[in-house]
């Protein structure tokens, strides 16, 4: 009797530890267990399902989940491969999708009231890649309100904490995706990256996010939030995961005209060299931009580039003297195209209505001051005031020069070197309700990623250290256009180097 | 150039933005949009006067489709989020002038 | 006593739908008068996420239509975004061309009385998407079809350059012709293919002073007909304004007033016309075109001879009356055939009447073009011959074209079969006269006497003659044989 609880005891036991085996496992090889028959795919998505019972009272990463359909979903990826199928490059993994990117299963929310039943009837492009490749998905993961925001607080649905620190903020916008993926609710995610939506809770949660070149990823389906700025990109546990998860969502996509064809930048295998370290590395730096951050931050950054100095890369100071604009530029061309990519949200042919309207032009201005929140009514009426008659060459003109100058920083620097290191934020995962009552406050702490939007190159946020509250510190590498490649090598060489990516949030032990 | 923006101004932007906010909340967002165009001001610091402006970071041009029929989503899908409806069309409070909204 | 004198100003806005199978940014199809809401996909509903791609076909007509109006193609072109609220606009903007447009400083020429032409400067022409349709349903709700928003639109936008009511006509109907003749749109009124915005002022001269109204933008006109008799009514109501109230053009006093085609009034709609804050910038969704010269040579290989090129070349070459230069050039169809039977032989005055007494009407009859009833331009030249050679006389001629079209047969076997060749030989016509003659003996005195009688005299000859042949005989012939016999 003592013996077969004892066997019980040690059955539960050995079954949790399967399932933390489970639930360690990066996609990659995730996916090849389950396409050689040794994992099943059911199995991942039962233990991403207990990990969501578990976590996500705490956490809050989801705005929804679908358990049956993602069951039903890895069953069938199961019993194809059973039968001696092909699986597709994602075969079985189960995944998360932030709550921007249209799906025609549940709802597309942006966390916003306005979109709260919002339907969509088409597919995002990224999204029927996943499903051909056959990922499991798990749910559409929280956010800020149409991606306004760096700390996920400006969801207008519910919130998400740091599964670092409960009273901390996940970074934001792509918090909800971020938190998932730290919080071993779900094996990869995909995000948006504006002006650092994916990078930078990538650093506040421990994990990998890669924003690429502008034009790499098809934004159709997409909802927009700044056009010329907006690119969907990846949050992993580690960089080959990255270089997986783009090996399926990269490519031109003829329903999206700012795509980029395969003639101008060819699609490469993004994990084929990924372990190959990069002879020769030139390292570049902005010191007296890395001056503003947190000491902290600073301290890991240089223990970062040591690690690269050791195995043979070579540090230089680079020039780039108009960082320090911006986000002055950036505030003005996403507020400008947002105020335009926003006006649709008006009551009429979806989405919220108010119930209060006494005219048509009722319908417009009720619906939308009820349902939108307060970040994204300023960035509408800052973006309006931008383009308007008589300020538009001030404000909106002058920002696309700036722009302009910012490029060009980054091309001088790439003549010199092969990538530019930085910090991607100033601090770590601050606290809940520190910065949202001073907007201006929270837009300062996009200082560090702002710039490759801008500028429309690739940049990856990887995890470089702890600070003295054992949170996360995430390395920012950028990269010229099109060599996402190359920028994952080089994130792997600090990767294959170090344990950090390795670090779980107190929680998940 | 503007240093700051007044609660008069604000009105017209969310008249414009078509936001019906209440005099709580413009004045709040007069303070905040001030202090957001005051820090903005900083691009004035550089002369650009030689600089092109860069509105699409891709050096892509000519993208075109064919002109082939594809299919409509059709009338009950097209309708099927609409907030209010009457049979076949979506249905709003009586527009009073025959042109566009200013 | 005031010797008042006064100048009409017209400057005209017109929108014409092209007739491409799809919409501009979407592949939805263009399909007049299908079930509401039936054409509409997320992209011309605007729904979160999608995105617009441009419609090649669309930009090439364009393109065609603004070489044809001699426009200047630019070699750099882009989209902008002109933001307003409304309805039938599910973006709340509409993806148009603002400082940018892909063609600029042309003209038109359009046919005025007698033989002239005048040329109209045109200040642009650009490419937009259209709207889609509010309807007013009875009670406080108005219903909105979205199958139209998103259709490719062609804005030509003119110089105040037209003086009448009938010149702006004038260029309303030559410009349907030769966005016809492209085939590049339909241009069916009915179907609200083109429409129109005139802006009317006057420039009023008295006592050596010069006074200019408040421009007037008229809006709502879908027939050449309302485009007409508003613009006469409003230059009118102008002139009786300004003795009235002597109000003259300020900045901003342009006002906006509809047609009711009923009362056949103007009505104010929207006084002190506030610019609109469109808030224009470039659409960042789009990227631009650039236009190179073999591009442009590619697509212009689709251009053709205006009409009003041909119109004028038909009346000095060919001698055509202008109404009948007119019929055979409103279509292309018809005018390439006539040309096509010219080079097959056939004489340009017989042709013109052939294809405007008959041809034209069956088509008609049948609600077809002249070219497609089934009869080759060579066998219409080639009746043509056969008329002005004399083997059939000219209402044979029409009977001979019907039958072509009903059996498709040639002119030559049809006129064998119906027994329709004249009879011209002399000697076989001397000896019937002769018959005639010496059956008729009181006709041949009543000639030869030489009155008013003999002239009624030698018609009934020639009439008995034309009987003994079946109408056969070849009337010319018979005559001259007669006056011969007789003088």
């Amino acid at each position: 009797m003592i013996f077969s609880r004892f066997l019980r005891y040690w059955m539960i036991v050995r079954v949790l530890e399967v399932q933390k085996e489970l639930l360690e496992m990066d996609c990659k090889k995730l996916r090849d267990e389950i396409s050689a028959g040794r994992v099943r795919s059911v199995s991942a998505t039962e233990a991403v399902f207990r990990a969501i019972e578990k976590n996500e009272p705490v956490i809050g990463a989801y705005i929804s989940t679908f358990k049956e359909q993602a069951l039903a979903c890895a069953s069938d990826i199961d019993a194809r491969i059973g039968a001696g199928e092909q699986a597709g490059k994602l075969a079985g993994v189960p995944v998360a999708i932030k709550d921007n990117m249209c799906t025609t299963f549940g709802a597309t929310t942006c966390a916003s009231r306005i979109l709260e039943n919002f339907q969509s009837p088409y597919n995002a492009t990224v999204v029927e890649k996943l499903l051909a490749a056959d990922a499991v998905i798990v749910g559409k993961t929280n956010m800020d309100e149409f991606a306004m925001g760096s700390s996920t607080e400006n969801s207008g649905l519910k919130q998400t904490v740091n599964p670092w620190d409960k009273s901390r903020v996940p970074g934001g916008s792509s918090g909800g995706s971020a938190a998932a993926v730290a919080g071993r609710m779900c094996f990869g995610a995909l995000g948006s990256d504006t002006g650092g939506s994916i990078r930078q809770p990538a650093s506040f949660c421990g994990v990998v996010g890669l924003k690429p070149t502008y034009g790499r990823v098809s934004r159709f389906g997409l909802v927009a939030y700044g056009s010329s700025l907006d690119q969907i990109g990846t949050i992993t546990r580690t960089t080959s995961d990255a270089a997986l998860m783009m090996n399926v969502i990269a490519g031109h996509d003829p329903a999206d005209s700012t795509s980029v064809g395969e003639d101008m930048a060819p699609v490469g295998d993004y994990l084929e060299k990924i372990d190959e370290p990069i002879e020769g590395l030139k390292v570049g730096v902005v010191p007296a931009f890395n001056a503003g951050a947190d000491k902290g931050v600073q301290k890991a950054i240089t223990e970062a580039l040591e690690v690269y100095k050791k195995v043979g890369a070579e540090v230089i100071e680079v020039d780039m003297p108009h960082l320090d604009y911006a986000i002055a530029a950036y505030y003005v061309i996403a507020t400008a195209e947002a105020s335009s990519n926003l006006a649709r949200y008006d009551g009429v042919h979806y989405g919220h209505r108010t119930k209060h309207a006494g005219d048509y032009v009722e319908v417009y201005t009720k619906s939308r001051a009820e349902a939108f929140g307060k970040e994204v009514k300023r960035r509408i009426m800052l973006g309006t005031y931008a383009l308007s008659s008589g300020y538009y060459d001030a404000y909106y003109l002058k920002a696309l020069k700036v722009r302009n100058l910012i490029r060009g920083d980054f091309s001088k620097a790439f003549e010199k070197c092969d990538c530019i290191m930085m910090p991607v934020s100033p601090t770590t995962a601050f606290k809940i309700g520190e910065k949202v009552d001073d907007p201006l406050k929270m837009y300062l702490s996009d200082i560090y990623t702002i710039a490759a939007n801008l500028a429309g190159i690739p940049a990856i946020s990887i995890p470089c250290g702890l600070d003295e509250h054992n949170l996360p510190i995430g390395l920012q590498i950028l990269s010229p256009a099109f060599s996402e490649a190359k920028l994952l090598q080089i994130a792997r060489m600090f990767e294959s180097q170090t344990d950090w990516h390795k670090k779980r949030p107190p929680m998940i032990e | 150039m503007r240093e700051k923006i007044d609660q008069s101004q604000v009105k017209k932007v969310a008249k414009l933005s078509r936001l019906d906010l209440s005099e709580a909340e413009i004045a709040e967002f007069t303070g905040q949009l001030s202090a957001i165009l005051e820090y903005v001001e900083k691009m004035n610091q550089l002369d650009t006067s030689k600089v092109e402006p860069l509105a699409h970071c891709l050096p892509v041009s000519n993208v075109f489709r064919e002109d082939f029929v594809k299919e409509s989503l059709g009338t009950e899908k097209t309708l099927a989020n609409a907030p209010e409806r009457e049979g076949d069309f979506f249905k709003v409070p009586k527009i009073l002038d025959d042109s566009s909204g200013a | 006593m005031n010797k008042l004198q006064y100048k009409v100003l017209v400057g005209l806005e017109i929108h014409v739908q092209l007739c491409t199978k799809t919409k501009m940014f979407c592949g939805c199809a263009l399909e007049f008068g299908a079930a509401a809401n039936s054409r509409v996909c997320p992209i011309c509903l605007g729904m979160p996420g999608v995105l617009p791609v441009m419609n090649g076909q669309a930009f090439e007509y364009a393109i065609l239509a603004a070489t044809a109006l001699n426009c200047e193609i630019a070699e750099f072109t882009k989209w902008d975004r002109k933001s307003y609220y409304y309805p039938d606009l599910p973006k709340n903007y509409q993806i148009s061309q603002y400082d940018l447009p892909f063609s600029s400083n042309g003209f038109i020429e359009i046919p005025v009385e007698s033989e002239r032409t005048k040329k109209i400067r045109i200040t642009r022409v650009h490419l937009e998407e259209d709207a889609g349709k509010n309807l007013h349903s009875s009670g406080n709700f108005s219903q909105v079809d979205l199958n139209r928003a998103g259709t490719p639109l062609l804005e030509i936008v003119t110089e105040p350059d037209m003086n009448t009511a009938a010149e702006v006509r004038a260029l309303a109907v030559e410009l349907q012709r030769i966005v016809r003749y492209l085939g590049v749109s339909e241009a069916d009124m009915q179907k609200g293919h083109m429409r129109f915005e005139p802006n009317v002022n006057l420039v009023i001269s008295r006592d050596a002073k010069e006074y200019k109204t408040p421009i007037v933008e008229i809006k709502n006109l879908n027939s050449f007909r309302a485009l007409e008799r508003s613009i006469e009514y409003e230059i009118q109501r102008q002139l009786d304004e300004f003795l009235e109230t002597g109000r003259v053009m300020e900045v901003g006093n342009k006002s906006t007033r509809g047609w009711d085609d009923v009362k056949e009034v103007t009505f104010l709609q929207r006084e002190k016309e506030e610019a609109h804050d469109y808030r224009y910038f470039p659409d960042p969704d789009l990227v631009p075109v650039k236009v190179d010269s073999r591009w442009l040579a590619k697509i212009n290989s689709g251009l053709c001879e205006l009409p009003i090129k041909k119109q004028v070349r038909y009346v000095s070459q060919y001698k055509l009356s202008e109404y009948d230069a007119g019929v055979l050039t409103a279509e292309r169809t018809t005018a390439e055939f006539f040309e096509q039977a010219l080079s097959a032989g056939g004489e340009a005055k017989r042709l013109c009447n052939l294809l405007t007494q008959v041809g034209l009407k069956l088509a008609n009859e049948k609600g077809c073009g002249v070219a497609e009833l089934g009869i080759t331009a060579e066998s219409v030249a080639e009746l043509a011959k056969m008329i002005n050679e004399g083997t059939i006389n000219a209402s044979a001629g029409d009977t001979i074209m019907r039958e072509m079209v009903k059996t498709s047969k040639g002119p030559q076997k049809l006129a064998e079969e119906l027994n329709l060749i004249q009879k011209s030989d002399a000697g076989e016509l001397e000896i019937i006269v002769e018959q005639v003659l010496a059956e008729n003996p009181k006709a041949v005195d009543d000639v030869k006497s030489g009155d008013k009688k003999g002239k009624k005299a030698l018609g009934f000859l020639l009439g008995q003659v034309m009987q003994k042949t079946k109408g056969q005989a070849n009337p010319k012939v018979v005559s001259g044989i007669l006056s011969r016999k007789l003088s």
